[in-house]
């Protein structure tokens, strides 16, 4: 199968940013989907696990086959209920399941089963943290539906549609649970609006994190998140025409897209063209948003409530459960942590600002001190994450591999320096902390007498220097110091090296 | 041993039980007959031969080892709308040649535990969208009381197969009339359960919220017997119901009327409805009075608007059940021609054009108009109110009375090829049937006579509360008792005998 259509992906022209938000009021909307993690499907029994061979996980209903019929998956209900509860959503009494009739390939019934006009969750709103600042997000609804097949395009040099020759679909995850999660509205953000966005899907990761629902994976694509931008002359203005950024899967993407889609849709707008309503694509390499399937012929889904399923009726006991069931809400959980850990109100939102709450605090449940978990997570760790643009918890390295770590340095076995490369190693998935110190060797020389001699070389190579220390020049030390390090690869105890030093030098 | 074909299921059940004969021999015996008749009656989309006398000799086993279950042993034919793991299931439609599904529908499994040899699929119209099986991919059933009329639809298939003594027993299914239209027509007995009393698991979805499978058989003891195999709660149907069924079968053998307040349908009668069945109808209430029945008159006000309703619910929820054939995953495959390298929505396109039926082509169109933005409320949504004042209809009604009573079918069996052109005219044979689906309630078709114009058979639907089917079969076995009295044998003694020269 070949491509529908071309397109042209030609770099739109843009208005420098700043330039751009003295121009117009950007108006956000975000729509979030969201992987649940329950052991099965959402109208069948079958695993739920990624990354397996394609095609093994499905059934005669997940692949749609005739006869078939949904049976729906009480976890997922809860899962939605809580999350609706945490968003501080109503919880509807009743509510139906609807068919989004659409044809493609990757949908087994050729309609998605969906929530329409009856979404389990209305009307909520969340408070957020923006630089410091406190942001009020209000959400619209939270829905229950079904996730797709996935489609591989084979042939062709993008891997994309446009130019495979041919398509395989995987039907794995056609049928896993998905909450969609969209906002309203999102006004006043004025320059903040890049910022606000990946706040609030950072900070939704983390609360679902929080509550056990998801993975949030967004490089294995268990949160996706749409960006619906518009522009509008002044904050008085209704609203202008949106675009829809389809697929933004890392917290940096959404800051990116969002900034992008502001300078795109001002530079249309100062030169008198108009922004087209469509959805675009999201382009991570160039960091461009490319014009997708129009959406000014409003494609009709010809929605209708779905037949095979009966009503869903939580009762108010049912919902009350749930609700004593949430976690400490997020505002409540920072203060308590910040007062465990003795973090200044700066180091508290830099904790909070890299996504690293959960993270330093499974780090310090593991052993290490909330000093030491913050100092790896927010250095060398937030470094590489954003290397691979991936976020903090996606790194692939556990809180109790980084509590590991320290508790090696704690124990003088490496150095800071050797820490570096043993978390390259368990990076690089050659195991956990120890087995990659034994693997690799990097343990620190404590063997007295090799370290004693290399101190001795060192004195003997660099005369001048001894006889600056023998002088009280301590501050010369560092050089015979890095000398036995340089001979020692690096795997020695710098603290012992200097007393060396100076215990003979003296 | 009489000819095993003649005889009812319970007869056989007996014959089994007592050891006069084997569940291989009966099977034989069925398949023999298929294959001298349903050259001329075309029943059968599939026989499976060997299979059917596999699952016999397993009967048989199973009764050598104590078991005895009602229908043991006894064998059956099943519409080819529900899926058969091994076996073709085509729903009468190209669009699925060549399928074998890989699972048995819920009401496949329930006659393979209850030990009921299958002896193949039987024809229907395609996709059960006709009331003639003559909408059918691979040719129209005949109706063995006359070869050159339809045997009704779109369970066509299964009504002649029983009337013809193919098999026993079969399973049809009903959406406005699939099973109990056949019934009146080839003088049989059709049953539609109560919406969610039988899994539609498996079941090929035409229109999921008034689909329901049920049995077809020759006398309603045969019925309830079968009911009793296939109804219960299934885990698999979210809108199978949850309750404990009284026994069917006993309910078949009290027979009793006596104090029975039966209401005869206004709105289901009168104009339109042949002499012939009008008069079968106004006998078979005559005898009820006979027996101690209370009879009157009922008004169904908005069962006049039930026809028009269902051709919105019915197309509207088949346009989206039916847009799973799209050629992907299994199935026909049809490539464009002129296309050298074809996009998937091509390929789907194609398919569904050569693989599809004009009716069903029809509806599918219709539904999806019905469902259009800016359409919705005006189709679907007004269809759906219409539904709930229907279900009220039934409510009042039943505060009144027991059951309901109507003619079955308007008219009796019509020629081959007489209303094809016209589906107005096709849609109408279901005018009575209807009401039962759009409110979920049980309906019971009943052989009630020959019409004195044609000689073809007629047939009196009973109708009951929702979850009250075994009231059917109460008041079904004491009618039926006394018409068999009336005729001296049942209704099926008088039809002709098929040419069996094979
Ligand atoms: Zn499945």
């Amino acid at each position: 199968m070949t491509a529908v259509s071309t397109r042209s992906t030609t770099a739109a022209e843009l208005m420098p940013y700043d330039e751009a938000l003295s121009r117009f009021d950007p108006v956000l909307g975000l729509e979030v989907h969201v992987e649940l993690n329950t052991a099965s499907k959402m109208f069948c029994g079958c695993s739920t696990v990624f990354g397996r061979e394609p095609n093994t996980q499905t059934c005669p209903v997940c692949l749609g086959l005739p006869g078939a019929l949904p049976v729906l998956n009480a976890a997922a209900v809860e899962s939605a209920i809580r999350i609706g509860l945490a968003l501080n959503c109503d919880i509807a009494a009743e509510c139906r399941f609807a068919r989004k009739n659409y044809f493609y390939p990757d949908m087994p019934k050729n309609f998605q089963t969906s929530q329409y006009d009856e979404p389990i969750a209305v009307n909520g709103g969340v408070d957020i943290d923006v630089d410091g600042q406190p942001f009020r997000i209000g959400i619209e609804r939270a829905h229950m539906e079904e996730d797709t097949g996935k489609s591989l395009h084979v042939g062709g040099a993008t891997g994309r549609i446009h130019g495979a020759d041919h398509s395989l679909v995987d039907y794995n995850r056609a049928g896993i649970p998905l909450i969609e999660i969209v906002t309203k509205p999102i006004e006043g953000t004025g320059r903040l609006a890049p910022a606000v966005a990946r706040a609030y899907v950072g900070w939704l990761r983390e609360l679902l994190l929080g509550l056990g629902v998801s993975d949030v994976r967004m490089e294995q694509g268990s949160l996706r998140c749409d960006v619906n931008l518009s522009l509008r002359p002044d904050p008085g203005a209704p609203y202008g025409t949106r675009s829809e950024t389809k697929n933004v899967n890392s917290l940096r993407s959404v800051e990116r897209a969002v900034r992008y889609e502001v300078s795109r849709q001002a530079a249309r707008l100062a030169t008198g063209r108009r922004v087209v309503q469509e959805t675009r694509h999201w382009h991570e390499d160039t960091g461009v948003t490319t014009s997708g399937r129009s959406k000014e012929q409003a494609e009709d889904y010809r929605y209708f409530p779905e037949p095979d399923l009966v009503p869903i009726a939580p009762s108010v006991t049912e919902v009350e459960r749930l609700r004593a069931s949430l976690p400490e809400p997020p505002a409540i959980r920072r203060a308590r942590l910040q007062a465990d850990w003795g973090f200044s109100d700066l180091e508290m939102r830099d904790v909070v600002g890299a996504g690293a709450l959960l993270l330093v605090e499974q780090t310090v449940a593991a052993g290490a001190s909330p000093a030491a978990a913050k100092k790896w997570w927010l250095s060398e760790l937030a470094r590489r994450a954003n290397d691979a643009g991936v976020a903090l918890d996606e790194l692939g390295i556990t809180p109790e591999h980084v509590a590991a770590v320290q508790s090696l340095v704690d124990a003088g076995r490496i150095n800071d320096k050797l820490a570096r490369q043993v978390l390259d190693g368990v990076l690089a998935g050659e195991g956990s902390p120890e087995q990659v110190v034994s693997a690799r060797g990097l343990e620190v020389v404590s063997d007295e007498g090799k370290l004693s001699a290399a101190v001795d070389r060192a004195i003997a190579g660099n005369p001048g220097v001894a006889e600056k220390i023998r002088a009280g020049k301590m501050a010369a030390a560092g050089a015979l110091i890095g000398a036995v390090m340089k001979e020692m690869h690096g795997q020695a105890d710098a603290g012992r090296v200097r007393e060396l030093i100076l215990e003979k030098l003296n | 041993m009489s000819d095993l074909t003649r005889m009812s299921a319970a007869a056989l059940a007996a014959a089994l039980r007592g050891g006069d004969v084997s569940s291989v021999e009966v099977t034989r015996a069925h398949l023999d007959r298929i294959q001298a008749v349903d050259p001329q009656v075309h029943a059968f989309l599939h026989v499976d031969g060997d299979g059917a006398l596999e699952q016999a000799a397993a009967a048989d086993e199973r009764r050598a080892g104590g078991e005895d279950g009602a229908l043991l042993g006894v064998p059956i034919a099943v519409k080819d709308i529900l899926v058969t793991r091994g076996m073709p299931t085509t729903c009468g439609s190209k669009i699925l040649h060549g399928w074998v599904p890989p699972y048995d529908a819920s009401v496949v499994t329930s006659l393979r535990a209850a030990g009921m040899p299958l002896l193949g699929k039987t024809n229907m119209d395609e996709f059960a969208m006709g009331s003639s099986t003559e909408h059918s991919a691979y040719g129209p059933t005949r109706n063995p009381w006359d070869l050159h009329r339809i045997p009704g639809g779109s369970g066509g298939g299964s009504s002649a197969a029983v009337t013809a003594f193919e098999a026993p027993l079969a399973i049809g299914t009903d959406t406005g009339g699939s099973i109990r239209q056949p019934g009146a027509v080839t003088g049989t007995v059709g049953v539609k359960p109560t919406y969610g009393g039988v899994s539609r698991y498996g079941l090929v979805a035409l229109a999921s919220s008034l689909d329901q499978a049920g049995p077809v058989a020759r006398t309603v003891l045969d019925a309830a017997l079968l009911h009793d195999v296939i109804a219960g709660h299934d885990l698999m149907d979210s809108t199978s119901i949850d309750v404990q069924w009284p026994s069917m079968a006993a309910a078949a053998q009290v027979s009793d009327v006596d104090g029975l307040r039966v209401g005869v349908v206004k709105e289901l009668g009168g104009e339109g409805y042949q002499r012939g069945v009008r008069d079968r109808f106004d006998e078979a209430v005559r005898l009820l009075v006979g027996a101690g029945a209370d009879v009157v008159e009922v008004s169904c006000p908005h069962f006049e608007y039930a026809l028009a309703a269902y051709y919105l619910i019915l197309p509207s929820e088949a346009s989206s059940n039916l847009a799973k054939f799209d050629a992907m995953r299994y199935g026909l495959r049809v490539l464009p021609d002129d296309v050298a390298a074809p996009s998937a929505e091509q390929v789907m396109a194609a398919t569904r054009e050569a693989g599809l039926g004009d009716e069903v082509k029809r509806r599918i169109i219709l539904g999806t108009f019905a469902l259009s933005s800016g359409y919705y409320d005006a189709y679907y949504g007004q269809a759906q109110k219409v539904r709930t004042l229907i279900s009220q209809d039934f409510a009042a009604a039943f505060e009144q009375v027991d059951v309901l009573m109507s003619p079955t079918a308007p008219t009796t069996a019509f020629k081959i090829g007489e209303k094809l052109d016209d589906p107005l005219a096709m849609y109408l044979n279901d005018i009575a049937t209807i009401p039962a689906n759009l409110a979920g309630v049980p309906g019971l078709s009943l052989p009630s006579g020959l019409a004195d114009e044609d000689g073809l058979p007629t047939g009196v639907q009973i109708l009951a509360p929702a979850l009250e089917d075994a009231r059917l079969y109460r008041v079904a076995a004491a009618l039926e008792a006394m018409l068999h009295e009336r005729w001296g044998g049942p209704l099926l003694d008088r039809a002709p005998e098929l040419d069996a020269a094979a």
